[in-house]
């Protein structure tokens, strides 16, 4: 009895001695990330992310374990397998980035049935059980035209660089673009090439149909195609327009170039790959009994003339711009979608 | 050696040690595995997988080699979210017109002496296109009896095990019991002699073929039942583990030699081999080379085993 007491006294007398002792009731918990895909480098920026902020979160004792697992085939068969295992594996938590937002249903609901939060980001699931983190791609679009409203009150001429034709995301980014151009009327889109997200091929597609266009004031684009834009503009006696990054490496660095040798001025837009990290503290803040809306919206990693430098620091060569999120930026985006 | 064990037994031992090891590790390692919800949760994603594999195994029992199967359960996949749900009848037609394909297809590579691997790997393209048609985007709903009959809680013993043993009990019947089955074993053994019997290979070969896309659509209708939804591409690794279920079960690629018990359980211990890599903690980079590692293990103690059974059979 006595021993006991004394064994409290002397445990309540280390929590006070250890400063920023962790007291949140997820201590014992376990979360656990299920991603289908590794193959390219924002999936790795994604995963370096996740270890960094979560290997902390682990050692300050927030949870227990965060351990990610990845499938090597990207099959919704592996997947689903995989996340079954996760449920043996006695997880409270699953944090899941999917290869098919339906076909993976059956294995979410066999994990909420079993009493798991399961919070899904970038690739979201439909299963009503189960947390989205997802991206407003229309916005996205329709922002990039917002900001060069604000840079050419009297609008212009665009031209239009599209992602990989036939796939949802190079749909979403198109149709937000184009309901900004019939926001701001003053734009006209006078042009529009597939550069497929990659540089050489937004090159070779800008360089084919500039010769057709009028003057170009505007490069609307959606991400790894602003470098190869600019150099195509840079091979003819054009005047360089405005062209919209994508937080590229190469993009980023050839936009410093040009800002410290005339000036230019534009700006960056993208998903950074820490969003895992933001779904980690969303389903961190769910089993905490924070009340979370099913539906949260990405926040953009947007890149400004002002930190264009700081940005580009941290950016490794190859890689693209990326920010981890803490647990503030989470209730920061609860809050926002709560209203 | 005065003690003589049927040759069938040894070659059905294999499998039946190498999943009974793995069921222990994986208990061993995650003893939260051994519950009615647990052995459901590791084998229910194998139940489709046995099926396939199955239906593979009747392709190998007439010495030909099936490469469209992932993509045909795929397609039969898409059907059942599609048709299936939707208007049920047209549904199970447009599933029977494919079995129908399969035995037409089974008729052909007889008829012409055609390379199986050759016009099965040209079908893969026809069903993975039309299954590209049916479901361009993931989607799709499962109809409501088969979502019901895949996650059925029956007394005692989960839905997967019962499932598994029904498979494997039907499939040994079918192939081992009737005249058709033995048939169709015999044209793997010896087409000629089989013809020269005055039974027609032809009919077996259509028969094995149409069996074969009867199990596939099951595994198809079956997947999405777990799943809830269908993609074109979503059974596209079934192509290799039903071959490889086979194999690991104790068949062979020739000679009409398949037990359809061991091909349910290879499946079973192929989908177990997942579970335990994951569980081990091993990094996926190093998780496939692993799987084919367990493959090799078995593989050679089965070409150990059948060194004993010849020394038996010359001594």
């Amino acid at each position: 009895m006595m021993r006991n007491q004394l064994l409290l006294a002397s445990a309540a007398a280390l929590c006070l001695a250890v400063p920023g002792f962790a007291t949140a009731d997820t201590s014992d918990k376990q979360i656990a990330l299920s991603n289908n895909y590794a193959g390219n480098s924002w999936r790795q920026a994604m995963l370096t992310s996740w270890e960094k902020v979560t290997g902390a979160a682990v050692e300050e004792g927030v949870v227990a374990a965060a351990d990610a697992f990845t499938t090597a085939e990207n099959q919704v068969t592996e997947q689903a397998a995989q996340i079954q295992n996760l449920i043996l594996q006695g997880y409270d938590a699953i944090v899941l980035n999917a290869a098919s937002p339906t076909g993976l249903n059956g294995a979410v609901k066999e994990a909420c049935d079993a009493g798991i939060i399961v919070v899904s980001f970038d690739g979201v699931v439909t299963e009503p059980c189960a947390w989205r983190i997802a991206v407003d791609f229309q916005e996205m679009g329709r922002s990039q035209i917002e900001y060069l409203a604000g840079r050419l009150p009297d609008g212009g001429n665009l031209l239009e660089i599209r992602g990989l034709a036939g796939v949802f995301v190079d749909d979403e980014i198109s149709a937000g673009i184009h309901a900004g151009v019939e926001e701001y009327p003053q734009f006209e889109i006078v042009g529009s090439v597939h550069g497929d997200w990659a540089s050489d091929v937004a090159q070779r597609a800008v360089a084919g149909i500039l010769p057709s266009l009028p003057d170009v004031q505007g490069v609307v684009t959606q991400g790894g195609d602003g470098y190869g834009a600019a150099q195509a503009f840079a091979a003819t006696d054009r005047e360089m327009p405005i062209i919209v990054m994508g937080n590229r490496h190469d993009e980023l660095t050839w936009w410093k170039e040009q800002k410290d040798a005339n000036g230019y001025e534009t700006m960056s837009v993208s998903i950074a790959p820490g969003v895992s990290t933001l779904a980690f503290w969303v389903a961190q803040q769910v089993l905490d009994g924070v009340e979370v809306p099913k539906d949260l919206t990405v926040p953009f990693l947007r890149i400004d003339q002002d930190n264009l430098e700081e940005n580009l620091e941290t950016t490794q060569e190859g890689g693209v711009a990326n920010v981890e999120y803490t647990l503030e930026d989470a209730q920061a985006v609860i809050a926002a979608a709560s209203e | 050696m005065s003690l003589r064990i049927p040759v069938d037994t040894i070659r059905l031992a294999v499998p039946v040690l190498a999943l009974s090891a793995l069921l222990i590790a994986v208990f061993w390692l995650q003893p939260r595995a051994m519950s009615y919800l647990g052995l459901n949760l590791l084998f229910n994603l194998a139940v489709p997988i046995a099926l396939a594999t199955v239906a593979q195994m009747f392709i190998l029992a007439v010495n030909d080699l099936d490469l469209s199967m992932g993509a045909f359960v795929s397609f039969a996949a898409c059907v059942t979210a599609t048709f299936l749900h939707s208007s049920p009848l047209l549904g199970a037609l447009i599933l029977a017109a494919a079995v129908a394909v399969y035995a037409a297809m089974g008729a052909i590579i007889h008829l012409r002496n055609l390379p199986s691997i050759v016009v099965t790997l040209g079908m893969s393209f026809v069903w993975t296109g039309i299954a590209v048609l049916l479901l361009p985007a993931p989607g799709g709903a499962a109809p409501a009896w088969v979502r019901s009959l895949m996650t059925a809680k029956p007394p005692l013993v989960p839905m997967a095990i019962v499932a598994s043993v029904v498979i494997a009990l039907v499939t040994h019947l079918i192939l081992m019991r009737t005249s058709l089955g033995v048939l169709i074993r015999a044209v793997g053994g010896n087409q000629q002699s089989v013809a020269r019997a005055g039974w027609s290979p032809l009919l077996a070969k259509a028969a094995a073929y149409a069996l074969a896309g009867t199990f596939a659509v099951l595994a198809g209708i079956a997947l999405v039942g777990l799943t809830t939804s269908a993609d074109a591409n979503i059974a596209l690794r079934y192509t290799l583990l039903s071959i490889a279920g086979v194999i690991l079960g104790g068949g062979e690629f020739v000679g009409g030699r398949v037990s359809p018990v061991g091909a349910v359980i290879g499946a079973l211990t192929l989908a177990l081999a997942g579970s335990f890599l994951s569980f081990l903690r091993i990094s996926p980079d190093w998780q496939i080379g692993a799987q084919g590692a367990i493959l090799v293990i078995v593989l050679a103690l089965r070409l150990f085993l059948n060194k004993l059974e010849r020394q038996e059979r010359g001594g």
